[in-house]
């Protein structure tokens, strides 16, 4: 208790302060106690001395308070002493309790921690592989999956337009546990670019093309002409084999699975977006949110959606 | 002093009720006036660019905050779920504030950065294309509805008179910063500040 006062109001506003608290509780205090008539004994002409209020000629008594009306408000003022004593109230001093709404949360947050951070060290230790088979440290890590990650991959994790499903085995990023680890810790951004110079024809030949990667109906004159812009743009990213590569996050285009298709939209026509107006997915980074440890959890959760680690 | 003469001057009567209930706001809310705390803004805080304030305003327009809070108290289970606490010093720029009152979505006192853009249009658009249990309106007129930012100017002259530092450069582009832009875009760079210069998000 060796600092009782703080700084943060200059002394003419803590004085204020303190001198208007005080100030309304001895008024209400003197109000009470002057205002507490007693005295009913008649006068000499035998009159009871009375308020003064006459209505109809019926006058009211100078009656006391009920007993239990006085104490209960003396018991107020007492208890707005002792508050005032305990806890941060009267200007900069801080209260004999020390009390902080700030040391309050580090309190909680510390308890919680004590109580939390040996259960998940625990997970901290063990492989993801062996972790995601773990059941109890799945219905964990599903929690903290809802909380912060179903907002964009849905609470079954099937993910929806523009956002990945993680239950397959197509991995922009990689499915392996580091790169699920990267993907959570540091977030991912996703450049798919523009190809509007190449012109509407060479956009159509390549929508071909694409097509015909993942066995789509296809125009297959125009596919034929798309192949070689492919080798020459798309290649360096998707591969000459177009099956992507997941350092670059750049798509597979053989597996049939079109992460910008919209529910009613044609795999062509989405082909024809994506290379008109290009592609810009983010994922935001989490350990930032969730820290790491949860993300070694969350991690281990994923990767026990993935396609081959689901069982049945 | 007599009750019968309090009592029969309303006049009178309705100044002391005054002078007895003034009592609080002198203690309570007077002396924030002059507190540091509540009067210089943390580190790094930047008034809104023209786009996030004209953001902001379809934030007001549209009526988010019956909905949405913008203040995370010090309790753990609230830090947990949206971040540091809420502090005096990012308020300072607010005019007026959006704190709210009442929660039916989250609060998004930092919700920036959370989630991408293309998620806030996603579902800004319609809410039950990307969280099916939601109960949040549609507001797809965003969409369409373009800003002319005639009004910007003025609107953060306004808050220069109020204290927030805008320079004049600033006001003096702000119309071509926002013009022709979607009000989406708008919101959506509005959102995706909030709560952002307080870096300890944990």
């Amino acid at each position: 208790m060796s600092n009782l006062w703080g700084d943060s109001l200059s002394g003419f506003w803590s004085a204020w302060i303190i001198v208007i608290s005080l100030g309304t509780i001895g008024i209400s205090a003197w109000l009470l106690f002057s205002n507490r008539h007693t005295d009913k004994t008649p006068d000499a002409d035998g009159n009871v001395e009375t308020t003064g209020h006459a209505a109809d000629g019926i006058e009211e008594y100078d009656n006391a308070l009920p007993k239990w009306w006085f104490q209960l408000f003396v018991g107020t003022v007492v208890f707005a002493l002792g508050y005032l004593v305990l806890y941060p109230g009267l200007g900069n001093f801080q209260g004999l309790l020390g009390w902080s709404q700030e040391k309050q949360w580090e309190q909680e947050v510390a308890q919680a921690e004590e109580r939390f951070a040996p259960i998940f060290e625990q997970y901290q230790e063990i492989p993801i592989p062996e972790l995601a088979k773990d059941q109890e440290a799945m219905q964990v890590a599903e929690r903290i999956f809802l909380n912060n990650c179903a907002v964009c991959h849905g609470s079954n994790a099937r993910g929806g337009y523009g956002f990945p499903n993680l239950t397959d085995n197509d991995w922009l990023y990689g499915g392996e546990p580091q790169n699920i680890v990267t993907t959570l810790t540091n977030g991912r951004n996703g450049l798919m670019p523009s190809w509007q110079q190449l012109g509407e024809d060479n956009i159509e030949n390549l929508t071909q093309y694409v097509l015909s990667l993942s066995g789509e109906d296809h125009d297959s004159a125009r596919a034929d002409k798309g192949e070689s812009t492919f080798m020459s743009v798309c290649a360096a990213c998707h591969g000459p084999d177009a099956t992507g590569n997941t350092s670059l996050g750049s798509a597979n285009l053989t597996d049939n699975i079109w992460l910008y298709k919209k529910p009613e939209q044609s795999v062509a026509d989405s082909i024809r977006q994506t290379l008109h107006n290009g592609r810009n997915g983010h994922m935001p980074a989490q350990a930032t949110y969730i820290g790491e440890d949860k993300v070694h959890l969350v991690a281990a959760y994923v990767y026990s959606l993935r396609y081959d680690n689901q069982e049945g | 002093m007599k009750h019968e003469i309090v009592e029969k001057n309303v006049g009178l009567l309705a100044v002391l009720i005054l002078v007895v209930i003034s009592f609080g706001g002198l203690a309570e809310v007077v002396p924030l006036l002059f507190q540091e705390q509540t009067n210089e803004p943390i580190e790094g805080l930047e008034p809104l660019s023209a786009l996030e304030l004209e953001g902001r305003n379809i934030y007001r327009r549209e009526g988010c905050v019956g909905c949405h809070s913008q203040m995370i108290r010090p309790f753990r289970a609230e830090t947990e779920r949206y971040g540091h606490y809420s502090v005096a010093g990012e308020q300072v720029y607010e005019f007026n504030f959006l704190w709210g009152s009442k929660r039916t979505g989250p609060d998004l006192a930092r919700v920036g950065g959370r989630y991408s853009d293309d998620w806030h249009r996603a579902h800004l658009y319609n809410p039950r294309d990307v969280v099916p249990e939601s109960i949040m309106p549609a507001y797809p007129w965003l969409f369409e509805n373009t800003l002319d930012g005639e009004d910007t100017p003025a609107k953060m002259r306004t808050l220069q008179t109020l204290g927030v530092p805008y320079t004049d450069e600033q006001i003096d582009n702000a119309t071509d910063e926002v013009k022709g832009t979607q009000e989406i875009t708008a919101l959506i760079a509005y959102l995706q500040q909030l709560g952002t210069v307080l870096k300890d998000t944990r």
